[in-house]
């Protein structure tokens, strides 16, 4: 396969990640937007645009938080370079680039929610369409995942496209809950008492999380258990362990394909020997923050390294 | 030659009686609901979107993916009419070939008298240094497309002929496509010859000229394009796919060792064969044009000393100047000793005084085009022009009239396109596909039929809203 191909498939499966990770994150401000006061719901507001690291181009565009303002702006705002139409933009143009190493399927999908995506994000996103436009993302997300593991062939493309999406997933779920803990962090020194449950559920909703937690613990929400949810529970598809370990096999098995072990397997090596054995403890008693920040470089130095490996550029 | 009321309609003739050709599938049409057909006009639309048979069309804001309009009505040519056109077309596609091997050889055909040498240097598709190069397996052209229109019951012209890049085949391709997934009955009841095999005819005919370094077992085939931004992305991806082939830029090429490498995720590897969808002025930034992105440096090099296959040949777009075009009978009977049995259209070369001084007076009438235009642009249709376009035009002819030629402004053949108020008479040509290889020629069965959907029109190219029909040639 061609290197820029391969690179295709990554960022395809990257951007589509993260619009479905940015629509998630923008249902659960919406939902608690509607559960708090008024200086509660900007506040809320204000912490999806810090998670999502655009802080300066909102500020330079925007006076104030209010949800109609940050969810066009995180869609379709055309001082935001990155908003979820360009993400769509971004996967469907990779898609094309890779159209002979993906299926029709995959292409329909993919084509298909463009052009349904496109046009809702042409115009102004009201409070009654919104729910129903981050829906469509979503399940955008669904079809094409859904098209792809049921018509894709498993060889290095495959691998590719699964790397950029675990890459792309455990880098969102970090940013989300390093945001909410710093939010929280006043709060943190009362374990068990003050702690704002409706904050941290709604950390479990931006990734998808809330119900599947809340069964596993009958309910009981606290930071440890969530962190511990989030961080280390390898069953949990949105877990740092889980994209941990699927990137694992993502790289054992480009790496049989093409014979050699490149520098993104020693990467992972290096921070599993870092990272695997911790408990939740552990992680809170050499900081959440610096584990998470840790973490997030690490992420990152191994998706460059399978550019570099795999020759992704001249 | 230009009243409406000589048009020749392919379906019906003069007393409104269905042609033989198009029998069964009228009877077929007769029995289907109204709004069936409504429904299925509208679905055509949406397949094609979806499955992204889309070309960009450049505007004045940003780039925009348009559908070339597809009608669902068949064009319909009899299996006698397809073996009379067959033998033309591949009787032009030889002498194109000998043609290229000569004038990029010893020009007999100058010496001879029969080509004036003016027409090569005033060229810009010729290539000196493809002068004494002579490409693996001796082809030039191995995709042709031959554009012919009709006028009459067994008068067909050659319009023009596309040695360079020709585009169009996926739309042939998928139209066919289409009409199967939309009426299978109608292929149940009607059998009409194949054109799905084209793909890997291609595949078949590319691996048979590879280049001397080729060094043994499956030869490695790649379709250069420019990229997602060019009109024809589509087709560059969709004969890749089809082919098993690798869908090449330039970014992804280098020379390495002598050969024309791809980036792969292990490392560099050969391209045994380019199948190239890059005008030959940004193939080589070292020779051609510098600031080209879309090439390989070096590969004019490499392809000179036998590393690699470039399809087609560089230097080919010789041959679709229309100045030549006007020669083209003389070629035909020059390399093949016989006369061309598909004539072309009537030219003036306005070149010569005394053609100009005819096409000056007779503007209005005739049909002007660019010797190197392509795509409809650069041209006017005399009879449809206003007083004020002939008048400009006629001084663009007066000052450089060696860049024009003139024809008759000929009354294409008719084929009725689907509309909701019932089957409306509109103007077709037709564009056969042509392989060329060691092994021989090769065509597929019909081609692309372009349609002008405004009534009335003459020009039926997608960039100026014509439309495609799919093309049945009728199996004995």
């Amino acid at each position: 396969m061609l290197g820029r191909t391969a690179n295709s498939l990554f960022w395809m499966f990257r951007y589509l990640e993260r619009a479905e990770n940015t629509a998630r994150l923008l249902e659960a401000a919406l939902r608690m937007a509607l559960t708090r006061d008024l200086v509660a719901a900007e506040a809320e507001w204000r912490s999806v645009i810090a998670t999502l690291g655009l802080q300066q181009p909102y500020e330079a565009a925007h006076e104030s938080y209010d949800g109609l303002t940050v969810w066009n702006f995180v869609l379709r705002g055309s001082s935001n370079s990155g908003n979820v139409r360009a993400m769509f933009g971004a996967v469907r143009s990779n898609a094309r680039q890779a159209r002979i190493n993906i299926s029709s399927d995959v292409w329909e999908a993919v084509n298909d929610n463009w052009m349904k995506l496109d046009k809702l994000l042409s115009r102004p996103v009201g409070q009654t369409a919104v729910g129903e436009v981050l829906g469509t993302i979503r399940r955008a997300g669904t079809q094409v995942h859904g098209a792809f593991d049921g018509s894709m062939l498993r060889d290095e493309g495959y691998h590719f496209a699964r790397a950029g999406t675990f890459i792309e997933r455990a880098d969102s779920t970090t940013r989300i809950l390093d945001m909410k803990y710093f939010l929280l962090l006043p709060s943190l020194s009362y374990v068990g008492s003050s702690l704002d449950t409706g904050q941290w559920e709604q950390v479990l909703r931006s990734v998808a999380g809330a119900r599947v937690y809340s069964w596993l613990n009958a309910g009981q929400i606290e930071a440890r258990g969530i962190v511990e949810f989030l961080v280390l529970d390898d069953r949990f598809p949105r877990s740092l362990a889980f994209c941990r370990s699927a990137l694992r096999e993502n790289l054992a098995a480009l790496a049989r394909m093409h014979g050699v072990d490149g520098q993104a397997i020693t990467l992972m090596r290096d921070a599993d020997t870092r990272i695997s054995h911790l408990s939740v403890d552990q992680i809170f008693d050499q900081g959440l923050h610096e584990f998470l920040v840790d973490f997030l470089a690490r992420n990152a130095a191994i998706g460059q390294a399978i550019a570099g490996d795999y020759r992704f550029h001249a | 030659m230009s009243a409406e009321g000589s048009t020749f309609d392919e379906m019906f003739d003069g007393n409104g009686n269905t042609r033989p050709a198009y029998g069964e599938y009228c009877r077929w049409f007769g029995e289907q609901p109204g709004e069936f057909l409504n429904r299925k006009n509208r679905e055509a639309d949406d397949t094609f979107r979806r499955t992204g048979i889309t070309f960009n069309v450049y505007g004045e804001n940003e780039a925009e993916e348009r559908l070339i309009p597809f009608d669902m009505v068949p064009r319909i040519i009899t299996a006698n009419e397809w073996r009379r056109l067959s033998r033309g077309i591949e009787q032009r596609v030889r002498a194109l070939n000998s043609f290229l091997y000569d004038l990029y050889h010893r020009q007999e055909i100058v010496r001879a008298g029969r080509l004036p040498e003016r027409l090569l240097r005033a060229n810009d598709a010729w290539l000196a240094n493809m002068v004494g190069f002579t490409p693996p397996g001796g082809i030039y052209t191995h995709i042709v497309g031959i554009d012919l229109v009709r006028t009459g019951p067994d008068e067909f012209f050659v319009l023009e002929d596309n040695a360079r890049t020709p585009s169009g085949v996926s739309y042939m391709l998928e139209n066919r496509e289409t009409m199967m997934a939309m009426f299978p009955d109608l292929f149940s009841r009607i059998a009409v010859e194949s054109v799905s095999n084209y793909p890997r005819r291609l595949a078949r005919s590319l691996a048979a000229c590879v280049p001397p370094a080729f060094t043994g077992g499956k030869p490695t085939v790649a379709v250069l394009t420019p990229g997602i931004y060019n009109s024809a992305y589509f087709e560059h991806a969709f004969l890749a796919d089809q082919m098993g082939a690798e869908l090449v830029e330039g970014s992804d090429l280098r020379v390495v060792e002598g050969r024309v490498q791809m980036r792969t995720t292990r490392g560099y590897k050969p391209i045994d064969v380019l199948y190239r969808r890059v005008d030959d002025e940004f193939l080589d930034p070292l020779t051609f044009n510098p600031d080209s992105v879309l090439g390989v440096p070096g590969i004019m090099d490499v392809y000179r000393a036998g590393g690699i296959t470039i399809a087609n040949a560089p230097g080919t777009g010789v041959a679709d100047d229309k100045a030549i075009y006007s020669f083209m009978p003389d070629i035909v009977e020059f390399y093949t000793g016989e006369k061309p049995l598909l004539p072309n259209v009537q030219t003036w070369r306005c070149a010569d005084p005394d053609s100009l001084a005819y096409v000056l007076d007779n503007l209005a009438e005739l049909v002007v085009k660019e010797v190197h235009g392509s795509g409809g642009y650069g041209m006017l249709i005399g009879p449809t022009a206003s007083k004020r376009e002939i008048a400009a035009f006629r001084d663009k002819l007066k000052a450089r009239p060696e860049n024009y030629i003139a024809q008759p402004t000929l009354a294409l053949s008719t084929c009725p396109i689907y509309t909701r108020a019932g089957l409306a008479p509109r103007h077709v040509d037709l564009r056969p596909f042509v392989l060329v290889s060691p092994e021989g020629i090769d065509i597929t069965p019909g081609g692309l039929t372009r349609v002008a959907l405004k009534k009335g029109s003459l020009v039926v190219n997608s960039s100026q809203g014509g439309g495609t029909k799919d093309t049945w040639v009728l199996k004995d």
